[in-house]
């Protein structure tokens, strides 16, 4: 937090001095309450003891609404941005006919059917229905790398004020104008949709029942005070009063809330609610995909094995050559193979390949094989089983019997095989063998899954794979559990149980068939490559489509709560100091042996007074970077986090305004009539 | 169910308690007394010849000079009302009170014009019926009872040792001299 | 031996007692709510009442029970005060005003048992043993009920069942109270506690002066009235009466009795929830605030007996001041009342110490059964506010603490401090009620503070020199012994209702533990820093500005 962005928030923040506004925050509206009482009382009987306490009340209100607009502020940069993704577009609708029409982007109904092409924005939100295209995301994801869309599957959703980069693809439109998933992010970090969750009204109400007690307390100690011949000034009152009810964190709550989930914003989640947020620090069960999360998303290669009649040299030879150009993780695994283990020296390089004629085949979607042609004719492919044994027998080869046999076993392996095949001339292509792809368990999970089980939080692989296979992966990558073999309701299944033993389960998803899932966790976090009823069904939205983030969600979920109950109990220690400040300045005139309580030693009672006040309304400025920020977390076991945060924010929050009040009385004691 | 049929239930239920714990319980521990311990039932009656003088637990308001003393009541052992004086150190009702004490005892001959006087022979107790009295206390009245009775201080002094009960159990409670019974045995000592 | 080591040693007996006590009763107590069978008696006294004992309630139906029974109470109870002078062992009695009876009768019913009148002339036997007693067993019973039903919402789940308020008043009081109150009566008796019936006596005594030698079924009432933590004295001089509490053996064993079920039922609450260390994190609470109370109760009037009048003020000589500073802060510290020193004449930090005791809402132990209800709320407000600092919405043993909950247990902390400061500041507002006061300056204020600290908490002590015996007292006594009764039950029972309903959450390394002493030194906090934050500018006027002037 910089003093420009308090400074952009103060016009705000002013403006959120209206009644209506301050009443949302009862603490606050109390402190208001008293800053026009004394006021009136600066107006019709002023001091300088009077008028300085006026201005730090009104202070206090004003710094409380500093706070929410520094928070917000943030949000509207965001919104801004995105805002101007929101260009008007024009779309080419399909009429019924078939012919096309061009209607603005806002004229589109649920159901419409529009062409989009390379180099168009797509008009709105809605489901590819026909043909495959590259889309830039960009705007709203803030990667670059462009990613594929296609009809059917789970990667047919696109959204609106995204760039079709190549090809042609039909967009059925999913959601009204208004309500496309860029208006609702805007709307979400804008905060104007924002409501109190759960645990904030909770807090909330506690708070208030705080601010009632003190209120008692202080009302009945005007006839206390006028029985004991001393009865104190209005002002006193409104002061002892506004320092004893829990403004520090009464004005921070909602800056808190909102800053939680612009945390996850800028790590380009979207929760859909807060009270998603607050569950994800509940979270008690982490079900995680296997692909993508535990281990890498692409394998790594472990073994050539040849066929019958071929040496497995030639065929790590073939196999280099055609990965040579492959950038992908696995090609890249199967050149470090070749070299490393089978004596393939690096004697080509992709460069000289090229410059002597030859041509790579890039892997294609439709081909789903990558290769290299040689200027010879020769041509070598590497790729999945069944589109490989396509292409030899395409060019008249056949498709020796081993070959299923040895690709299906590494599969059964939960491993996955690549078949590669050459063809020399124009004589039918032979298969020379089999890659084995397998899984690669993400360096540092182990350790994540250790600091997470500390944290009391179970963690399930969800795998496809068969058990034998999950098992080794899931001992490997040090997970709790695995669920194998792991079919959609299996999942339901595994969710319905865990949330029967009261635990609340958070998992990713990116598929139709995930959505009920999703829809049923208490965490559904939907990657935004999967389809609209993933994301429909979850309650965040991933823009990078990370699975791995779930693990960051669950740790923003848990700064929020932490953050929130550090500052209530600074909150509540700091009146400790106060009473010290405020109590014997009042009545030390009546009873002079209360003076042993001014263990402070502050000048004199006015300055004592005031600069509690200015205590009480500086820590909430000071403590804005904090809430905004949120505090330190540090994965670890309740108990230790507990003795940590207690420690600094408890003992610390009873001691910081002992030391914070005499500095400042030593500054107010300069001021005239503060004797 | 209803409010008025709980109530009605719980009608019932007082109804049944009332014969159960209001009868029943003392009747039953009111019998055990008859039978097991009748004196201390009783009230610890303590007669001379066969006249009741007193209650062995209850303190009186002894004032003749040959007698032990009591405490300082506030209801001076009638026995009607019990209770003490309420008042704080502070008071200055208390701290007069205080005073005016200290200069009957000195004045009695109790203590020496600038002589330190037992706690308990300068406040009043909180029942107002206190049977006791420290033994530093009749210690010293011992000199002016013996010089009002005539009987010879050893012998004063001997009774009010013998009449000093220590601690209950040992450990219990404070060391004191039950006035009643101290002056029992006086007015036996003399005759 | 000198004042110290016995004091000390008397102590260390005291907590042994209450040790060897602790598991056997502890466990009793949850044998006897979770117990399928009733005895035969009680299956009599369920037909003559007529309900089923094995149908079980739900919150409200258990709350309107708690209403009923003691609205009921409390009418009958004034009914029999105001027309003792026409029914039989009226003794001569010249009864109570009209103020001073509803007064009375909601004082027994909420288990506060402040009295406005004296003893000796506001009640004769039968009022004491036909009303009084039967409150003195069923409010305490009532209590102790409550708590139970605070248990099983936590050790429940998923259910609307509560528990049967008529089986668990019955079963407390069959099973538990009578019992144990016949023993202790009959040991009282044996030595030396009266139980008579005898008219009033007038004796000349040795003195030479009239004495009136009263009667009385004392026992059987100072047993039940120290065990149900009652503490409504037969006399005006409750336990300091030499009748009530003759020696320092019965003044050490009605200590005992006015402990020994509020040390009890942690235990008892380890046992029900399924895991005994949470009812040692209670008892620590507990037994840490009595400890302290004790230790600066006695250090104060320690410390003032070196003044000039020493501080045997107001203090019997049997006891002296230790035996009577354990008394003083076991019987505010448990809400019973009784007392067997005047707590006006104390010290002012003694004094400002005992009184800190009810304001902490009685939970050092507190009542039976109120004390054990008061500090699971503590408990519930020190896990909202520190059990988000570990990351977690808050929960008590895997129940969640959402909106519901916190707002029942929030109003329960505001109940109390509100009527003690409201009633106290109207009262020192206004001149008719100040002139009844015994005291001026900070020692008045605080005797005025003391009365309805002690109302509102339902102890029932007093700083008695208060003239409290007129309408103003006797009637805002009334509403605030009433409300700090029922209010916090009622909230209580919601509590329970809100809770019973929930699914338990698994206890992981991710949830707040709440069985470590950090833990106990987090709720000894709240439980300070809340009250204190609540008492102290008033605590400032009045023991404080008297200590310190």
């Amino acid at each position: 937090m910089t003093f420009n962005s308090l400074l952009k928030a103060l016009p705000e923040s002013l403006a959120k001095l209206d009644p209506r506004h301050v009443f949302r925050s009862p603490v606050i509206f109390v402190v208001w309450v008293g800053s026009i009482l004394t006021t009136a009382l600066a107006v019709v009987n002023p001091s300088v003891f009077t008028i300085s306490v006026t201005i730090w009340l009104w202070l206090t209100v004003l710094f409380a609404n500093v706070a929410e607009a520094v928070a917000e502020g943030r949000g509207k940069a965001q919104a801004a941005s995105l805002r101007a993704t929101r260009t008007e577009t024009v779309a080419r609708r399909l009429t019924r006919t078939g012919a096309e029409e061009q209607v603005p982007g806002t004229d589109l109904r649920v159901g419409d059917r529009v062409v989009v092409e390379a180099g168009e924005l797509i008009p709105g939100d809605g489901d590819v229905i026909e043909g495959v295209a590259s889309v830039d995301e960009s705007a709203i994801t803030g990667e670059s790398a462009p990613v594929i869309r296609e009809s059917g599957g789970d990667r047919s959703a696109v959204t609106g004020g995204t760039t079709v980069l190549s090809d042609r693809i039909v967009v059925q439109v999913t959601t009204k104008p208004g309500e496309s998933f860029i208006d609702r992010m805007i709307a979400l970090v804008e905060g104007a949709e924002r409501q109190k969750t759960p645990n904030e009204i909770a807090l909330t109400i506690l708070l208030t029942t705080l601010t009632i007690v003190f209120l008692v307390t202080v009302l009945a100690l005007q006839p206390f005070a006028a029985y004991s011949g001393k009865e104190q000034p209005v002002v006193v009152l409104v002061a002892l009063l506004v320092c004893l009810i829990p403004t520090t964190i009464g004005a921070l709550l909602s800056a808190i809330g909102i800053a939680g989930m612009d945390r996850l914003v800028q790590r380009n989640v979207l929760a859909m609610s807060g009270r998603a947020v607050e569950a994800a620090g509940d979270v008690s069960t982490l079900l995680l995909d296997k692909t993508g999360t535990i281990t890498l998303g692409n394998r790594r290669a472990t073994e050539f094995c040849a066929l019958p009649g071929t040496r497995t040299l030639e065929l790590a030879r073939a196999s280099y050559a055609a990965s040579l150009a492959d950038r992908t993780p696995e090609g890249r695994s199967i050149v470090e193979l070749a070299t490393t283990n089978h004596g393939v020296e690096d004697l080509t390089s992709e460069t000289t390949m090229e410059s002597a004629g030859a041509e790579f085949v890039k892997f294609t979607a439709q081909t789903r094989m990558s290769g290299v042609d040689y200027p010879s004719g020769a041509q070598i492919r590497k790729g999945a089983a069944s589109a490989v044994t396509a292409w030899v027998r395409e060019s008249g080869g056949t498709v020796p019997a081993g070959t299923m046999a040895i690709a299906d076993g590494i599969a059964g392996e939960g491993a996955t095989p690549l078949v590669v095949a050459e063809r020399v001339g124009s004589s039918p292509a032979q298969v020379l063998g089999v890659i084995r792809l397998k899984d690669v368990v993400k360096p540092g999970m182990v350790e994540r899954f250790d600091t997470l089980r500390a944290m009391g939080i179970r963690t399930v692989m969800i795998t496809g794979d068969n058990r034998l296979t999950a098992q080794s992966i899931a001992r490997e990558a040090g997970v709790d559990d695995f669920l194998a073999e792991a079919t959609p309701e299996d999942k339901m299944r595994l969710i319905g149980e865990e949330q029967s033993g009261g635990r609340l389960v958070a998992m990713t998803g990116d598929g139709t068939n995930d959505a009920p899932a999703l829809a049923k966790a208490d965490v559904g976090v939907a990657m935004n490559t999967g389809t609209s009823a993933a994301k429909e069904a979850g309650n965040m939205v991933d823009l990078d489509s990370d699975p791995t983030k779930l693990i960051e969600i669950v740790a923003i979920g848990k700064q929020l709560l932490i953050t929130r109950g550090a500052l209530t109990t600074f909150s509540i220690a700091n009146d400790v100091a106060k009473y010290f400040a405020i109590i014997p300045a009042m009545f030390v005139g009546v009873f002079p042996g209360l003076k042993a309580l001014n263990i402070m030693g502050l000048h004199s009672p006015e300055s004592a007074m005031l600069s509690a006040v200015i205590f009480n309304a500086l820590i909430i400025i000071a403590l804005i970077p904090l809430a905004l920020r949120g505090v330190r977390y540090t994965p670890s076991g309740a108990a230790a986090m507990l003795r940590r945060n207690l420690l600094v924010y408890g003992v610390g929050g009873i001691v910081a305004p002992f030391i914070g009040i005499k500095l400042i009385d030593l500054v107010v004691s300069l001021l005239p009539g503060m004797s | 169910m209803s409010f008025t049929r709980q109530s009605v239930a719980a009608l019932r239920m007082l109804i049944v308690l009332t014969v159960l714990l209001g009868i029943g319980y003392p009747a039953v521990v009111w019998g055990v007394g008859r039978v097991a311990f009748h004196d201390q039932a009783a009230g610890s009656v303590v007669r001379v010849d066969g006249k009741v003088v007193g209650s062995s637990l209850l303190g009186q308001d002894f004032t003749a000079a040959d007698v032990f003393h009591s405490r300082p009541s506030a209801s001076s052992y009638s026995g009607d009302t019990s209770g003490g004086s309420n008042l704080a150190a502070s008071d200055p009702a208390q701290v007069k009170a205080i005073a005016d004490r200290q200069a009957a005892l000195v004045k009695d001959g109790d203590l020496p014009a600038d002589g330190l006087a037992a706690p308990d022979a300068l406040t009043a107790s909180a029942s107002g019926l206190d049977p006791d009295i420290s033994p530093a206390y009749a210690m010293d009245q011992a000199p002016r009872v013996a010089r009002a009775s005539g009987l010879s201080e050893t012998v004063v002094t001997k009774l009010v040792t013998e009449h000093t009960s220590g601690r209950v159990l040992g450990f219990l409670g404070e060391p004191r001299v039950n006035v009643l019974d101290l002056n029992l045995a006086l007015a036996a000592a003399r005759i | 031996m000198s004042e110290t080591l016995s004091g000390l040693l008397t102590l260390t007996v005291l907590l042994g007692l209450l040790a060897a006590t602790h598991a056997p009763l502890g466990g009793w107590m949850a044998r006897v709510f979770t117990d399928d069978k009733d005895w035969r008696v009680e299956r009599a006294v369920y037909r003559a009442v007529g309900v089923n004992p094995r149908s079980e309630q739900t919150w409200r139906s258990y709350a309107v029970s708690v209403t009923a029974f003691s609205l009921v109470s409390i009418v009958v109870l004034w009914a029999m005060i105001v027309l003792q002078k026409h029914l039989p062992f009226a003794q001569g009695t010249s009864g109570m005003g009209r103020s001073t009876a509803i007064n009375t009768a909601v004082s027994f019913v909420t288990n506060t048992n402040w009295q406005s009148y004296a003893g000796e002339v506001g009640t004769g036997p039968l009022v004491q043993t036909l009303g009084l007693t039967i409150q003195n067993f069923a409010s305490a019973a009532v209590g102790i009920a409550v708590a139970i039903v605070i248990i099983r919402g936590l050790a429940r789940q998923q259910t609307h069942e509560l528990g049967n308020f008529w089986v668990d008043l019955v079963r407390c009081i069959t099973r538990i109270l009578l019992p144990l109150a016949a023993i202790a009566a009959v040991v009282l008796m044996a030595a030396g506690v009266i139980q008579n019936l005898a008219e009033p006596m007038t004796i000349h005594s040795l003195a030479g002066a009239d004495q009136q030698l009263r009667g009385g079924l004392v026992a059987s009432q100072e047993a039940i009235k120290e065990l149900g933590t009652n503490g409504g004295g037969y006399f005006n001089a409750n336990s300091a009466h030499p009748f009530e509490n003759p020696n320092a053996f019965t003044n050490l064993l009605e200590i005992f009795l006015l402990l020994v079920i509020p040390f009890a039922l942690p235990r008892t609450y380890g046992i029900m929830v399924g895991d005994r260390r949470q009812g040692w994190t209670l008892l620590g609470l507990a037994g840490a605030l009595w400890g302290l109370s004790v230790a600066l109760t006695t250090w104060a009037e320690v410390a003032a007996s070196s003044g000039v009048a020493g501080s045997m003020e107001g203090k019997e000589q049997r006891f002296g001041t230790w035996a009577s500073t354990l008394f003083a802060a076991s019987t505010t510290g448990t809400s019973t009342g009784a007392v067997n020193s005047l707590h006006e004449s104390y010290s002012p930090l003694g004094g400002g110490v005992i009184l800190t005791n009810m304001a902490l809402g009685e939970i050092g132990p507190g009542g039976t059964g109120s004390g054990l209800y008061g500090i699971v709320i503590v408990a519930i407000i020190t896990v909202f506010i520190a059990g988000l600092m570990v990351g977690r919405t808050p929960e008590l043993l895997g129940k969640h603490i959402g909106r519901r909950e916190i707002t029942y247990a929030a109003l329960y902390t505001v109940v109390t401090p509100t009527l003690v400061l409201a009633g106290a500041g109207a009262s020192l507002a206004m001149s008719g009620p100040k002139s009844t006061m015994l005291s001026h300056g900070p020692h008045g204020l605080t005797e005025v503070l003391y009365a309805y600290a002690s109302a509102a908490n339902n102890n029932g002590s007093a700083f008695a020199g208060l003239g409290a015996d007129n309408p103003w007292y006797n009637l805002t006594l009334t509403v605030a012994m009433f409300v700090g009764r029922f209010a916090p039950m009622i909230l209580v029972v919601a509590l329970a209702g809100s809770l019973v309903a929930q699914k338990k959450r698994p206890a992981t390394a991710g949830t707040m533990p709440t069985h470590t002493p950090l833990f106990l030194g987090l709720l000894i906090g709240v439980a300070l820093i809340i009250t204190g934050l609540t008492y102290f500018p008033a605590l400032s006027l009045g023991p404080i500005a008297e200590a310190l002037s």
